[in-house]
Order: structure tokens, then sequence, then C-alpha cells
């Protein structure tokens, strides 16, 4: 295959880092401000990424000699990063204007947009290398997110822990890998999923869990989820929801491809690793977010939460469950990016940004549209119908009863009824609490319309979108069997 | 009618009501709600008179794939037909009950209240088992809200208890759901309900939507929530929480767990036997210790329900019939009694018994109605609890006799509970001048009563008005079920002394 084929198929991800690359150049050049300007470019350079997922780069088509898939999965995956990179992109500049101590550098979208292109080559990759140099552009980048607020303590706290325990789970992960090179001799998905299909060894099945282990750590499941409120909390919280949609439907994708491509095989094998952090996650998720005080804390076990729901769906190991895995995803991102922008919108009469769930109280009263729009986020990911979230838990556990997985089924089920606590503990402080004093009012329309249009999403006008989210989300799951 | 989509009409309109309620003053968000509550009532009325009784099971049929996994399927037979009959004539009541009483947050009140409406008509009329599930789970967020923003002291508690207890169950019935549609490949009820089940299977899926059914009902011992709701929520929430709320437990029986599971369902009588007796015994005697209205009340209703589900589980047209009658008759009545303790509360503002009495002395008309429905509670000849009690007993007297005997003593406990709450409340000396300055009924009160009475005694007097557009639907239901009937033990035997005696006559 020639240079000019291979380049049409990785068109997105060189979108990104040119684009990324000549934006830094000018940010150097500008300084503070050229933020502005920048900003918007790196939301037309993501844009553009996105239109260039039209040409060849959904062509299911293979390359660099196998190192590269360009299909439907990865391009619907990728769909979801990018919206979620521009809605981080475009609720910065509020938050960072708002806040005491630190401003919003060029720098911000920069990484942000090389973050993405690592996240576009994670679900792209089908070689293992590719896959872990995919994953450190992402993390790397993240790092530095994360601890972007400079002169806060908790956010420079946040971007070391996020360091080290990523560093650590980065090493789990290669040592993984070098396990299955090892005994398979491939790092190509294609080729390793021919030496599981055979008589497997223990190095195999080593080099399985600890493939797992170091994904796990980039999804926070459980028993790999503790950097996670720290690191949430800590971060900016525009970083926060970049953190809590776009690396995770990222490193969704990268486990579901890595599972059934290559090592769909083992399916007996990985399918009780999922189980058990499906399970974990979503009962750990509920029981440890009853107590927060924190809104990003809280909504940093209910990231942990959804995760194991998604993963209802992997275990289920079909076209269905992937399909499933999908169509969660989606509606997941939905709601997070919602109740971060909400969250964004709570600061006091000073513009100071509160965390505390107890200033959310009475809400209903102060703000009513933005308390209703939070009540659908928090419903909707409690899963109770008539709201979207219902149809993402519909879609996981559909696939799960398929695959003849009942007790996963029930049990995971079940433990949401714990998670339902805590989202109602939310609405209850937003509409049954007496006022608590008022939010300064919000200042950015964007912000207010990203609002009502997620909200839009999850209510019961999302059903309507059925029909295309299945066709879509199957399409992308055939790509995989 | 054919063609003319009438129950989306009929969903639509409180829809559109709520939305609107949300964005204009208190006194023109009533008006909107009451407006939109009467027309539901008069295209219900239109809807019962279209209804060909004796002609095809259901209709009135809709049908819109538009959500692809399942679709927009509605459509009515006898049973849905009665039971929406019951929530457009309650919902008006309730929206004239919170009239003066409401006065925080009255838009939000009344559009959560037209969205109960919205969903409650929704799941009786759903033909599509998840369009089904989405109603009838969505009911929780409206009645959280009202419970939770409206109630009494302790609402908090009662709204969360209120929505984990119901939620927990839902969702064991969603699993098997997701199992039923991809055993029998199709999401309609109606199919659903033709289509034969491996009996060891019917049994999990029974006893999975049990477990929602079981605590919406409720029947013991998770019937917990219902008094705690009851005594915090507001006078129209209770009497939606009984009037229709709990008959979504007997209509999923009757709907899923009776012609879908038929032989799982006749292997496990016993334990819907056993649970409703004790319920019928305990929750009665527990009614009967109760220092509040609202409480007492409460606990009759889980003992009526349970004489719902004995009724239901018979086997046979008086058992399914009484059982029906049951619940429109409960409906009613439980509904008028929360709306007379409501009267009450509104001029004294608490609930406790021993606070009244001689009530008969100063407010005659409202004595006079709220004996009306104490005796329709107990069952009096005359009033529709006794059509409801007798059939039902006589239908779980051809099955059990034992079960028939120990249910039975809900009419004597029952007698037992509400003549002492009324002699009480209303006979005897007055006991404080407060009680004493107590108005009689307003005229709106008034207007809120008669219309239940009218019905009771309609019931009471005449239930074939009520029975005729379900008979052909429990002849189908019968021939449906009649193989896993279990044995009956009040018919003799052969070789058994009753035989005996039988042949020397």
């Amino acid at each position: 295959m020639d240079f000019a084929s291979n380049f049409a198929m990785v068109l997105p991800e060189e979108i990104l880092a040119f684009g990324a690359i000549l934006l830094m150049l000018v940010s150097a050049w500008g300084g503070p401000r050229s933020t502005r300007a920048v900003s918007i470019t790196s939301v037309l350079v993501l844009v553009g990424a996105g239109l260039a997922l039209l040409g060849p780069a959904s062509s299911g088509g293979v390359a660099f000699g196998g190192l590269y898939r360009a299909d439907g999965f990865a391009a619907f995956a990728k769909v979801l990063i990018f919206v979620a990179a521009a809605v981080a992109i475009i609720m910065a500049p509020d938050f960072f204007q708002r806040t005491a101590g630190d401003d919003l550098r060029p720098e911000y979208p920069v990484l942000i947009l090389l973050s993405t292109a690592g996240m576009g080559m994670m679900v792209s990759a089908s070689d293992l290398l590719t896959l872990y140099v995919g994953l450190e552009l992402q993390s790397l980048a993240a790092y530095v997110l994360a601890s972007f607020m400079r002169r806060d303590t908790r956010s420079a706290e946040a971007g070391l822990k996020y360091f080290v325990l990523g560093a650590l789970a980065s090493g789990i992960l290669l040592y993984g890998i070098s396990l299955v090179y090892g005994f398979t001799g491939t790092t190509l998905f294609g080729d390793i999923a021919q030496a599981y299909a055979g008589p497997r060894s223990m190095g195999l099945l080593f080099g399985l869990v600890f493939v797992f282990a170091g994904i796990a750590f980039k999804m926070s499941a459980v028993p790999f989820h503790m950097w996670t409120p720290d690191v949430y909390e800590g971060a900016p919280t525009p970083v926060t929801a970049f953190f809590a949609s776009a690396p995770k439907v990222a490193a969704m994708a990268l486990a579901v491809r890595v599972a059934v491509v290559a090592m769909g095989p083992a399916l007996g094998e990985w399918r009780q690793i999922v189980i058990f952090a499906a399970l974990a996650s979503i009962v750990l998720g509920a029981v440890a977010a009853i107590g927060q005080t924190n809104i990003k804390r809280l909504l940093a076990y209910s990231s942990i939460n959804n995760v194991g729901f998604a993963l209802i769906g992997l275990a289920a190991g079909t076209r269905e469950g992937v399909s499933g895995v999908l169509t969660y995803m989606t509606i997941y991102i939905a709601m997070t990016l919602g109740s971060f922008l909400v969250v964004l919108q709570m600061r006091d009469a000073d513009g100071e940004p509160v965390e505390e769930v107890a200033s959310l109280a009475g809400l209903s009263r102060t703000r009513p549209g933005l308390a209703l729009a939070l009540a659908i986020f928090m419903f909707s990911l409690a899963g109770i119908p008539p709201l979207f979230g219902f149809w993402a838990k519909f879609a996981v556990f559909d696939a799960a009863v398929a695959a003849g997985l009942f007790p996963l089924a029930a049990i995971g089920i079940a433990a949401s009824v714990i998670g339902a606590y805590y989202y109602l503990r939310v609405v209850k402080i937003m509409y049954f609490d007496d006022p608590a004093p008022a939010f300064a009012p919000m200042t950015n329309p964007v912000e207010g319309g990203l609002i009502a249009l997620t909200a839009a999403f999850v209510s019961p006008l999302g059903y309507f979108a059925i029909p295309a989210l299945g066709a879509w989300t199957m399409a992308a799951a055939r790509a995989l069997f | 009618m054919s063609g003319f989509p009438i129950l989306s009409i009929m969903l639509v309109i409180p829809a559109l009501g709520a939305l609107a309620c949300l964005f204009v003053p208190a006194q023109t968000a009533r008006m909107i709600a009451l407006a939109a509550t009467l027309v539901d009532l008069v295209l219900g009325i239109v809807l019962w008179a279209n209804f060909d009784i004796g002609g095809a099971q259901w209709q009135f049929v809709e049908y819109s794939p538009v959500f692809g996994r399942f679709a927009w399927a509605l459509g009515i037979d006898g049973f849905a037909l009665m039971l929406i009959m019951l929530s457009v004539f309650l919902m008006p009541i309730c929206i004239g009950a919170s009239w003066r009483s409401v006065t925080n947050r009255v838009p939000e009140y009344m559009a959560a209240f037209l969205f109960t409406e919205v969903l409650m008509l929704g799941t009786f009329a759903a033909q599509d088992l998840f369009l089904f599930y989405v109603f009838f789970e969505a009911g929780l967020i409206p009645m959280f809200l009202i419970i939770g923003i409206w109630g009494g002291v302790n609402r908090i508690y009662a709204s969360y208890k209120f929505f984990l207890y119901t939620l927990l169950g839902s969702l064991l019935m969603l699993v098997a759901m997701l199992y039923m549609a991809r055993e029998a490949g199709t999401t309609s009820i109606p199919a659903l309900q033709a289509f034969n089940f491996d009996p060891r299977v019917q049994t999990w899926l029974w006893l999975a939507f049990f477990a929602s059914f079981a605590v919406k009902m409720p029947m013991w011992p998770v019937h917990t929530w219902l008094p705690d709701a009851h005594v915090q929520a507001p006078t129209a929430g209770s009497v939606i929480l009984a009037g229709v709320l709990l008959k979504l437990g007997g209509y999923g029986f009757l709907r899923f767990s009776l012609p879908m599971f038929p032989e799982a369902s006749g292997q496990l009588t016993w334990l819907i036997f056993t649970l409703s007796a004790v319920a019928v015994i305990y929750t009665s005697l527990v009614a009967l210790v109760q220092a509040d209205m609202k409480k007492l009340i409460a606990y009759s209703s889980v003992a009526h329900m349970a004489i719902v589900t004995i009724g239901l589980y018979a086997f046979n047209r008086q058992g399914i019939e009484g059982a029906m009658i049951m619940m429109l008759s409960h409906g009613l009545v439980s509904g008028a009694l929360f709306l007379c303790v409501g009267v009450i509360y509104d001029r004294l503002h608490t609930r406790e018994i021993a606070r009244y009495g001689g009530l008969s002395i100063n407010m005659p008309r409202y004595a006079l109605f709220f004996l009306l429905f104490t005796m329709a509670s107990i069952g009096l000849p005359g009033t529709s609890g006794f059509v409801a009690e007798f059939m039902s007993l006589l239908g779980t007297y051809q099955i059990s006799t034992w079960t028939a005997l120990l249910c039975t003593t809900s009419i004597i406990l029952g007698a037992a509970y509400m003549l002492y709450l009324y002699r009480r409340v209303a006979y005897g000396e007055i006991k404080s001048s407060d009680v004493r300055a107590m108005p009689d009924l307003s005229s709106r009160e008034l207007w809120l009563l008669a219309p239940v009475a009218a019905v009771v005694l309609w019931m009471g007097v005449y239930p074939e008005s009520f029975l005729a557009p379900m008979r052909k639907d429990v002849t189908t239901l019968l021939a449906r079920i009649d193989r896993a009937a279990p044995p009956s033990d009040s018919r003799p035997r052969g070789g058994s002394v009753a035989i005996a005696s039988t042949k020397v006559r």
C-alpha cells in the first residue's frame, strides 16, 4: 500500500497532530493574547478531524502494515471523543476567567488536541505498540491538563497523583504487552488472536491479565479506580469534564477492541475479569458516592459506576454487547458533559466556583431551569425511564441477557438501585431543601445552549434517536466481528 | 372511531398541559390543570361510549415503530378501559382537592400531577412490553417529587422509601422482560400473551414480575412503604396513590403474570394465598390501633389489595371479576376517604384521630359522606365494596376454602377498624373549641365528594355496567389459564366421604 493511501486513513489524527503543533507555535509566538484565537481554531481543527472521518478514515482499511485500522468502530468512538474534546475547550474560558489566580493559557486547547490525537490512535490501534504509544500520548497530555491551575495546590496534587499512578498503570500494561509478545512472538492483534485460539500457556494468561489491568486503570474500573476521585476533584472543572468523557470512551473502545479482536478466542478468560470489574465498579461506585459532599467527587464515583455498566456490555462478548457499549458511551457522554456544564454554573456571588453538593440546596427555586436540567441528568444517570439513560442500561443488559449472563444482569441491575440513592439525593437537595444563597447568573449563552442541548438529548426526546443510534452502533460493532 | 388516535391524544393533552403549567402563574396553572383533566375525562367517556362490548379484544389500537427496538403501540381491552376510566375520573377531583390546600409552588405541583396522569394512562394503554415498562417506571419520578416537595414533616424519608422500594422490584422485572423479548422474538403484549414459555422458565419469570407487582400492590411483607408514603403525601397525592397507582400491581398480575405464565401462576397460587391471608389479618389488626387517620386507611388498603390478589388467583370468573371490581371500588372508596381526611386536615392541620370527635354535630353533611364511604369500605350491601368482596371471596371459596375462610375476616375486621374510626371522629362529644369552630363542607368539597359517592352507589346497585366491558376479556383469560388451574379443595373428589353422602341423598 502506498504512502498516500496510508496517509489518507490516518487523516483525522494527522489533522489533530499538525493542528496542535501549529497552534503550539502560534501560542508560543502570541502568548496569552492568542488564547481566544487558539481555542476557536482548536475547535475548528476538531471539526475538521471529524469531517475527515467521512473519507477513507472510516473505510475499514488497514494502514501501515496492520498497525492501524480505520474502521467504523474507530470512527464511531472518534466522533464521541471529538465532540467531548470540543465541549471541553468551549467550556474552559468562562471557568478560568472567573477563577482567581490562574488564567487560561493557549496551551490548554493545544494539550487537549494532542490528547485527542492520542485517543484517536488508541481506538484505531490494531497493534500493541500503536496502542501503547497512543495511550501514552493521551496520558502525558492529560497529566499536564490535570495540574493546569499552577497556583492551586489541589490541582498540582491531582496532576502528581495522576502521573504517578498513571505511570504505574502504564508499566503494568507494558509488562503485559511484553508477556504477550514474548509468548506469541507478535504484537499484531490478528496474530495474537491466533495464538490465543491454540493451547494457552500460563504466560499468555498472565499477559492478558496485565493488559486488562492496565486498561482498567485508564477507564478507572474497580479495583484500579483509586486515583479518580482525587484527580477529578483537584483538576479544573473543564478538565474534569474532559477526563470523565473522552478518555473513558477511548479506553472503553480500546478494551473492546483488545478483548474482541486480539483476545477473542480467550473469551472465557477475560470475561471473568470483565464481570468482576463491572460488578465491583457498579457496587463500589454507588456505595462510595453516598458519602460524598463534593459534587465533583460525587460525579467521579458516578463515572466509576457507569464504567461498570458499560463493561456489562463487553462481558457479553457479542456484537450486541459491543453495540450496547457504544450506545452506553454515547448517552453517557451527553449526561456527563451536561452534568459538568451545570457544575460549571455553580459559583457564588463573587464568581468563585463552589463545589459543595449542599450549595445546590433549593436550586429549583433560585434557578429553576438549571435545577430541571441537573434533575434530568441525575434521573437519567440513575437509569430511570422515560429519560434516555434508561436506554443506555437497557442496551447493555439486553446484550448480557441475550448472552445468557442472567446472574450478572440481575446483580448489576439490582445494584443500580444503590446508585439511584445518591442521584436522588442531589434531586432532593435541589427540590426539597430550603434555598441556599443563589448562584451568580449565567454569563455565557453558549454554555446555556449546550446544557439545553444535552438535556434535550437525554430527555424522552432522545428515544426518537434509538433507530439511528441502533443502526450506527450495530454497523460499528460489525467492524469487529 | 377507527383511525382516530384517541389514546395518544389522551396522553398528549395532559403532557402539553404540564409543560404549559411550568411557565404560568399559580392560578392559571390551576385552571390549565383542571381543564386538561376535564378534557381527558370527556375523552374517557367518549372512549367508553365507543368501546365495542363483546367486540375485538383490543380496541383503539395504534401502532408506530418509531423507537426501533420497541414500538409506540397502544390499545385497550375491557380491563384497561375500566382502569383508564378510574384514572380520568379521579384526576379532576385531585386537582380540585389541591385547589386551596396547595399554595406552595403551584405550577410545579400541577405539572407533576398532569405528568402522573400521562404515565398512568400510558401504563394502562401500552401494548408493547417496553413501552409499558417505561410508563410504569417513570411514574416514580412525579410521585417522588409530589411526596418530597409537598408532603408532611417526614416527607423525605417517605419519598426515598417509596422510590427505592418500587425501583428494586421493577428492575428485576426488566431482566425478565429482556429475556422474554429474546425468547419470544416480539415485544407485543398481545403476542406474548399467546406465547407459551417453558414451564420451568415461567417460574423464574413469574417471580421476577412478582417482585415488581407485589411491591406496587403492595402485598405483605413489602407493604411498609405505603403507610409512610400515604401519611406524608398531600391529600391529592394520597388519592392518586391509593386510587390508581396501587392498581398497577393488580393490573400487572392480570396483564402479565396470569396470561403469560399460566403454569407458574397455578403452581405458585399458594404463595399468593398465604401472603394475602396474612396481609388481611395482620394489616387489619394493625389498622385497629392506628392513631393517625391516613395510616389507618393506608393499612386498610393493604388488606383490600389482598382481596384483589386472592380473587385474581382464583382462576375463575367470579374471582377475577370480583378482583377488578375491588380495584375500581377501592380506588373510589379509599380515594374518597383520603379526601374526607383532607377536608378536616385542611381545617385543623392534624390527622390525629384523638383530636377530633362529634363532627356529626357541627359538620352533618361531612359526616354523611364520611359514613357512606366508611360503609363502602366495610362492604355494606348497596355499595361497591360489597359487590367486590362478595365476588372475590366467592371465587376464592371454589378453589381454597381455607383462604376464603381466613380472608373473610377482612369484612369483620374491616367493620371493626372503620366503625371504630367513625365513632371516634364523628360521634361523641366535641372535645375542643377549635373543632367546634370547623365549618361544614364548602360547595367545592361537596362537588368533589358527591360524584364519587354517586359512582360508589352505582357500582353497588348495578355493577353490570362495569362488568359488561370486561366479560369477554375474562372469558379469553380463563380460556388461556384454565389448563393450569390448581386443584380445588371445595369440590368433592371420587371416593371421599362427601361423595358417599351425596349419593345417599
